[in-house]
């Protein structure tokens, strides 16, 4: 809290020890902040408050003033004397007041999550071998710590459909479904297409979609992410590997600009799932099905995994310096893309420097609709990095026209191509026979079979740096698994590539070296360190670009600077 | 140094003659020639194996034919020197178990690595894999060595149960829901 800004926050005592909450903090919020966890079900910290799985049982109590008075109660020893409320109170419908005590641990506390848990489990089937959830099960977790160990209920369990089909990506297991009701919640307030519904009565009540509709929105998945047991499964996912097994890598979705952050799950250096990871500033905590399905693109039929020139494998080195002989002393332009990291960009900024400088360069620009959400317009990841990093200083057209006008005209002998398909945005593949092409990619495309040089590129799952999203936020990613067999690792294609050409800035291929040298080049970046920026990223200022028509329209935590964008969208 | 004399009785005559310990000798060997041998002509005899020995891990399955593991890789997870890997599926659902919805597509134990410490069978929540009393096993390539799913199966046979926990849930199934 900062000087002359009075602080709002007020003291409540949790187990009798003080914290301080901003008002409005619900219970569960506020023991978090003491560091003690309240378990609960229904709760989730960005869906309203139902209060109807009742695991989140505290006692709470005000400190007590004299009726006749309105003087504090005291106790003999002079403490403030505490009112108990008689009976527990649910802790996520129950906000935090000035002086409020909470016992979070209090052998009435213990016996109501017992017999919440009890009931819970009577009608649960016990698929724990089975089910996709196991390990990361919140009734699996608070049945070892409030859980009987047997079983009292002798009498038949429930029997509901296993294998309900809600939607193309989602499953649903009825006999496991606790009722806590936040997909339906889900469904109605954040992907605000509200299928989902509870039929019957008591132990019969059944999750189900609406007759005649299906989860079918592109946001289907987080019911799954946030379903607290196993009722909930991703058709994709399901069955295919135990979630303890999963080593988890902070990742950034790449399928627009909005960067939602993600958290990829590998074993072995094989991705079996991306699931969404909370930034309150950017996707909260959800991320669109789409996104989702990206690592596919990994292990994809017509991924390139080797150099070669003209289509004959060569090693790395050869491969460098005909590349570098081939853009020296030509007539070059440069083919960037969106979908590269900022280092990435900054690097390719650096080899046309060292070209000389006046090589034309271009960006493919990819629009689509933004659906107001998690889906922006710009569907690429990385359109203001390539801005910031001095790649391009405009906003990229959709076509390479201008490019094919300069092969045409003969102005262009002489292409470098990073990431990019040119034969989809508007260039023949006549005027590329007619250029020697040096194409960088991840994947064999039209480009690449008529390229003279090919080297592989890493995807964004087999590489680290940065992206900057359409809040001109700098945001982080790891590298989950190792890259292709043979294919140079992190920087290095683009470092030996600015070697050969004769650079004179030698930079290690770390991404940590690259904004060391980017923090001298950029002012936006003067201040920053590769190693500080946090998880949740850090935004940078924009106003060098504050003219520019950026296309995104509204969405999730995001207002379009410039009013015709929004007006636009 | 203190030195300490032991003093040495002289033998007596019947010691001398050596006569008692040549018979007492005899008599143990003529004693174990008539005895039946505590040794076995392996490999044509085998040992009788005791219950609960540690032998080469196998997978069974239950009395009705069904096979009892349904991937949940808790084994895997848990063996020390990770010996196993598993492969799983889903079961179609047109197949008769469809119920079990899960089972191993590839079952793989590498018994160059196992080290016959029962952990697998211990961590088993369906009593599917068990160290029987097979103790030895010998091939002549590492790739003979990794026992695939059939061959477990194979060297595993059937067990009796105790809980028949899936028929009972299809019984159940079938029972339906009283509601409706």
């Amino acid at each position: 809290m900062s000087e002359g800004q009075e602080d709002k926050r007020i003291p409540i005592f949790v187990d009798g020890e003080e914290v301080k909450v901003n008002p409005g903090t619900n219970l569960i919020e506020a023991v978090a902040q003491a560091g003690k966890e309240v378990p609960h079900y229904c709760y989730h910290p960005k869906l309203s408050v139902v209060g109807n799985c009742r695991m989140c049982l505290v006692e709470m109590g005000m400190p007590g003033r004299d009726r006749a008075t309105g003087e504090p109660m005291l106790e003999e020893d002079g403490s403030p004397k505490i009112m108990w409320v008689p009976k527990p109170v649910i802790a996520c419908a129950t906000n935090a007041a000035p002086g409020m005590h909470v016992k979070t641990e209090s052998p009435v506390v213990k016996e109501c999550r017992e017999g919440v848990m009890e009931f819970l489990l009577v009608n649960h089937p016990l698929d724990c071998p089975i089910c996709d959830q196991a390990g990361e099960c919140r009734l699996q977790e608070f049945a070892t710590d409030y859980g009987r160990g047997y079983s009292r209920f002798i009498e038949q369990k429930n029997v509901k459909p296993k294998r309900t089909r809600l939607g193309p990506r989602v499953m649903l297991d009825d006999e496991r479904c606790i009722l806590c009701s936040r997909c339906i919640r889900f469904c109605e307030e954040v992907a605000e297409d509200p299928v989902l519904g509870f039929i019957d009565r008591g132990s019969y009540t059944t999750l189900t979609a609406f007759p005649g509709r299906e989860l079918a929105n592109n946001y289907s998945l987080n019911t799954v992410d946030i379903c607290p047991v196993g009722a909930l499964t991703s058709t994709d996912f399901r069955f295919k590997m135990r979630v303890w097994f999963l080593k988890e890598t902070d990742s950034v979705d790449t399928e627009s600009s909005v960067g939602c952050n993600t958290v990829v799950g590998s074993r072995e250096g094989k991705i079996y799932r991306i699931t969404p990871r909370r930034n309150d500033h950017v996707n909260d905590t959800w991320m669109p099905d789409s996104g989702r399905t990206l690592y596919k693109q990994v292990e994809a039929e017509n991924r390139l995994t080797g150099y070669s020139i003209d289509g004959k494998p060569c090693a790395p080195d050869e491969a460098m310096s005909l590349a570098a002989s081939l853009l020296k002393g030509h007539r070059v332009a440069i083919v960037g893309s969106g979908r590269l990291s900022v280092e990435e960009q900054y690097l390719l900024r650096l080899a046309r420097e060292t070209l000389g400088g006046g090589a034309p360069t271009f960006l493919v620009g990819r629009t689509g609709e933004g659906d107001g959400k998690l889906l922006s317009a710009d569907r690429n990841p990385n359109t203001r990095g390539a801005l910031l990093s001095g790649l391009v200083d405009t906003l990229p057209k959709e076509d390479l026209h201008d490019l094919a006008h300069l092969i045409a005209d003969g102005a262009v002998d002489t292409l470098l191509v990073a990431g990019e398909d040119l034969t989809e945005a508007g260039v023949t593949r006549e005027q590329l026979k007619r250029v020697q092409i040096v194409y960088m990619g991840t994947h064999h495309n039209d480009t690449s079979s008529v390229a003279k040089v090919e080297i592989p590129l890493l995807a964004v799952f087999e590489k680290s740096g940065t992206f900057v999203n359409q809040q001109f936020r700098v945001q982080k990613f790891a590298q989950a698994v190792p890259g292709p067999k043979g294919v140079l690792f992190g920087l290095s294609n683009f470092t030996r590539l600015l070697d050969a050409l004769g650079g004179t800035a030698r930079i290690a291929p770390s991404p940590a070296n690259v904004w060391t040298a980017m923090s001298r080049d950029v002012p936006e970046f003067a201040d920053l360190r590769f190693e500080d920026i946090p998880r949740t990223g850090t935004v940078v200022d924009d106003a060098r670009f504050a003219e520019l028509p950026f296309v995104e329209g509204p969405g999730l935590h995001f207002e379009p600077k410039r009013a015709e964008a929004a007006a636009d969208a | 140094m203190a030195t300490k004399v032991v003093e040495r009785k002289p033998l007596s005559l019947a010691e001398r003659t050596y006569l008692p310990q040549i018979v007492s000798g005899l008599r143990v060997t003529m004693k174990n020639m008539f005895k039946p041998p505590v040794t076995l002509e392996y490999p044509d005899e085998r040992p009788d194996i005791p219950p609960g020995y540690r032998g080469v891990p196998t997978l069974v399955k239950d009395p009705n034919g069904r096979e009892k593991c349904v991937s949940c890789q808790l084994c895997e997870f848990v063996c020390p020197p990770k010996a196993i890997r598993i492969t799983p599926a889903e079961i179609p659902e047109d197949a008769e178990t469809a119920h079990v919805e899960k089972a191993p597509e590839e079952f793989e134990i590498n018994m160059l690595r196992c080290i016959y410490c029962g952990l697998c069978q211990e961590v088993c929540p369906e009593e599917a894999i068990f160290l029987q009393d097979i103790f030895s096993v010998t091939g002549t390539s590492r790739e003979e060595l990794v026992f695939k799913k059939d061959k477990l199966y194979a060297l595993g046979g059937t067990l009796p149960d105790s809980h028949y926990k899936w028929e009972k849930k299809k019984s159940a199934e079938r029972a339906g829901n009283p509601h409706h």
